[in-house]
C-alpha cells in the first residue's frame, strides 16, 4: 500500500490534549472529532489538511491522556499516515488497534511542511518527493503486523475466535 | 539472570515461564477499566465485535468520572452508555455517583486492585496502581474492548528502569515533589515505553497515599508502569481483600536498563511550570508568579492524606481575596472523611470551594475552567497548553502544600514561609 500526501510538521512531545483538546471527548465521531484536530497549538490545520496528508514530527508524539479520540481525530481530520521520531506507548497502540498507519524515523528532523512524501507501508520505505531523498525505516513486528492486516484488533480478536460467550 | 517485577507478572499473566523486554505477549488481566469518555468507544466497539456477553462481569470496573456527576447533555449520555451496559452485562463494579470516586483514587480504596495483579485502564493514571506491587498501564479504548471480549491484552514487555531515592527529605517534601523533581530530571520521554521502578529507603518510608502519587504521574515521563515493592506497608493497606494477591519482588540479578539515585536530603518543594511536567523548578525560584486560581485534588492529590495537609496550612487562614480556591476530595468516602474531620468546614472557611468528587478541572472538563490569561497552581498531573480551559491560560503543578500555601498569598510561596 502506498501513501502519497502533503507534509504537516510538529515539533518534539506533541500531546494529546493538542490533537483532541478535552472538551470535543463529550463525541466518539471521527469527522467531528477531525474538525477541532490540532486546534489549540495550529488553529487552522483542520481546514489546511486535504484528505490524504501526512503529519510529521519530533519526539513522543501522542504523549499524555489515553484518548483514542486523538488518532481517530487525526484519522477524521483526513490525515493518512503519522511520521516521527518516537511515539507515547498508549498512542502507539491505539494507531495501531485502530488502524492508522505510522512511522517511527529519526530523520523525520530532514522533512519540511509541505513537502509531498510517498510511503510504501509493507516496506517501510519513505520517498520524500520534494527533496528526492529515500528513507528506509524498520518494518513493524511481526505480530503487530498481522493486527494491521486484519484490520485492526477487534477483527484480529474475531478472526482467533476469542470470544469465549458466543 | 534475574527478573524484575514487572516481568515476573506478565510473564505469570501469560501463562509462560519467563519473559524478557522486546518480547511480544498475550497475557489475561485481573481488572480491565474504563471511564465515561474511553469505555462508550470501548462498548460500541464490543457491540460491533458481535460478542453477547462479557468475559467476566467482576474483573471489569466501570467508573463515570471525568464530566461526571454529568456536566451537559452529551456528557450524560456518554455515563449513560456506562450504566446501560453495567446493567445489561450484570457488570458487578460500576461506580454511579453516588458511590463513586476519581478511578484511580477509588479502586485502591475498594481494594479492586491487588499486589501481583496485571491492570489495564483506559486512562493514562492507571499506571497508579502500581504503587501496590502490580502490573498496571493505560491502554485505549479498542485495547478495553477486545479485554471485555477475551480478558487478554496484548503487550510488548517493556525494559525497566530503577530509580533510588534516599537521604532525609525536608518537612514539606512529598510524593509529588519527588515524582516531579524525577521528571525534571529525565525529561517527558524519559521513561518512554520503559517500566519505572521506584526504590531506596526513602521509598520504604513514605505512606500509601504519597507512593500512589508518584505511580500516578509515571505516565508524565513516559512510563508504562510505576512499580514499587510490597512491603509491610503494602500488606497492610490491602487487608480484607476480598480475593487473592501474590508479592513479586524484583531479583537482586534483575536486568535493570538504567539506574537513576537520588540523595533528596536538600530538595526544596518542586513546581512543574508552563507547558510541560518536565519544566520543574524549586519553588524558591518563583515567588513572583501570580495565580488567579488553586485546585487541590484528582487521581493524583485527592486523598485524605493530601486534604489533611492542605487544611492544616488553611485552618484560620483566608485564601488571597480574589482567589479562586476548588477542593475536589477524590472519592465520596473521602468526601465524607473530609466532613467527619472538619476539613471541609476549614476549605468553605477559609474562602475555598469544597466538591463532589470528579476529575473535573484537571482535564478542562468542568468545575474550574480557566478563563483567557488565567494562571493557575493545582495538584494535578498536566500542565499542557489549554489543559485547564482557555489555550491563553497557565497551569503550574505542585503538591499540596504549595497549593495552600500558594492559595493564601495569592503567588507561588513555599509552604514554610506560611
Amino acid at each position: 500500500m502506498i501513501i502519497k500526501g502533503k507534509v504537516h510538521k510538529f515539533g518534539d512531545d506533541v500531546n494529546t490534549d493538542d490533537i483532541i483538546a478535552a472538551k470535543y471527548l463529550v463525541s466518539t465521531d471521527a469527522k467531528e472529532l477531525g474538525s477541532h484536530c490540532m486546534e489549540t497549538v495550529a488553529p487552522d490545520f483542520a481546514k489546511k489538511v486535504s484528505a490524504g496528508d501526512i503529519v510529521v514530527a519530533g519526539k513522543n508524539f501522542g504523549c499524555g491522556s489515553s484518548r483514542e479520540h486523538a488518532p481517530l481525530a487525526l484519522k477524521g481530520a483526513g490525515i493518512s499516515a503519522v511520521i516521527a521520531k518516537s511515539f507515547a506507548g498508549i498512542f502507539y497502540r491505539n494507531a495501531i488497534n485502530i488502524g492508522l498507519p505510522f512511522l517511527e524515523m529519526q530523520d523525520a528532523g530532514d522533512i519540511a511542511e509541505g513537502e509531498i512524501l510517498e510511503i510504501d507501508l509493507a516496506g517501510g520505505v519513505i520517498k520524500n518527493s520534494s527533496s528526492g531523498k529515500v528513507y528506509k525505516t524498520q518494518a513493524f513486528p511481526e505480530f503487530l503486523q498481522e493486527i494491521v492486516r486484519k484490520g485492526g484488533l477487534i477483527n484480529y480478536v474475531k478472526s482467533k475466535g476469542h470470544c469465549k460467550n458466543a | 539472570m534475574g527478573h524484575t517485577i514487572a516481568e515476573k507478572i506478565l510473564a505469570a499473566h501469560a501463562g509462560k515461564k519467563e519473559v524478557r523486554a522486546g518480547d511480544f505477549i498475550e497475557a489475561g488481566v485481573d481488572v480491565a477499566l474504563g471511564n465515561d469518555i474511553t469505555a462508550p468507544i470501548a462498548i460500541s466497539e464490543f457491540r460491533r465485535s458481535g460478542c453477547p456477553k462479557v468475559f467476566d462481569n467482576k474483573k471489569i470496573v466501570l467508573v463515570p468520572d471525568h464530566f461526571a456527576p454529568a456536566k451537559d447533555l452529551r456528557s450524560a449520555n456518554q455515563c449513560k452508555v456506562l450504566s446501560e451496559f453495567a446493567g445489561e452485562q450484570d457488570i458487578k463494579n460500576y461506580f454511579e455517583v453516588g458511590c463513586m470516586g476519581i478511578e484511580h483514587a477509588l479502586l485502591p480504596e475498594q481494594k479492586l486492585v491487588l499486589p501481583g495483579d496485571l491492570v489495564i485502564g483506559a486512562d493514562s493514571h492507571t499506571t497508579t496502581y502500581g504503587a501496590l506491587g502490580c502490573y498496571s498501564t493505560g491502554v485505549g479504548s479498542t485495547d478495553l474492548a477486545r479485554a471485555f471480549i477475551d480478558g487478554k491484552c496484548w503487550f510488548k514487555v517493556p525494559p525497566t528502569i530503577k530509580f533510588i531515592y534516599k537521604g532525609r527529605p525536608g518537612r514539606w517534601i512529598g510524593g509529588k515533589d519527588l515524582i516531579l523533581y524525577t521528571i525534571g530530571n529525565i525529561g517527558v520521554d524519559g521513561a518512554l515505553y520503559r517500566v519505572m521502578e521506584f526504590a531506596g529507603p526513602l521509598i520504604k518510608k513514605l505512606e500509601m497515599d504519597a507512593r500512589l502519587t508518584m505511580s500516578n504521574m509515571a505516565i508524565e515521563a513516559g512510563g508504562r508502569a510505576g512499580i514499587i515493592e510490597p512491603d509491610a506497608l503494602t500488606l497492610k493497606y490491602v487487608r480484607g481483600a476480598r480475593r487473592k494477591y501474590k508479592i513479586y519482588k524484583s531479583d537482586s540479578d534483575a536486568q535493570y536498563e538504567k539506574v537513576y539515585e537520588y540523595d533528596v536530603s536538600s530538595l526544596e518543594p518542586q513546581v512543574a511550570c508552563p507547558h510541560l511536567p518536565s519544566n520543574v523548578k524549586p519553588v524558591s525560584a518563583l515567588k513572583d508568579v501570580v495565580i488567579d486560581q488553586v485546585v487541590i485534588g484528582s487521581c493524583t492529590n485527592g486523598r485524605i492524606s493530601d486534604l489533611s495537609l492542605a487544611a492544616k496550612l488553611l485552618k484560620g487562614r483566608k485564601v488571597s481575596p480574589g482567589l479562586k480556591l476548588i477542593v475536589i476530595p477524590a472519592t465520596q468516602k473521602i468526601y465524607l472523611e473530609a466532613v467527619k474531620e472538619g476539613l471541609a468546614e476549614v476549605f468553605v472557611r477559609a474562602g475555598g470551594v469544597f466538591s463532589t468528587p470528579t476529575c473535573g478541572p484537571c482535564l478542562g472538563g468542568h468545575v474550574g475552567i480557566l478563563a483567557d490569561g488565567e494562571r493557575c497552581l493545582a495538584t494535578t498531573n498536566r500542565n499542557f497548553i489549554g489543559r485547564m480551559g482557555s489555550p491563553k491560560s497557565e497551569v503550574y503543578l505542585a503538591g499540596p502544600a504549595v497549593a495552600a500555601a500558594s492559595a493564601i498569598a495569592g503567588r507561588i510561596t513555599h509552604p514554610g514561609n506560611i
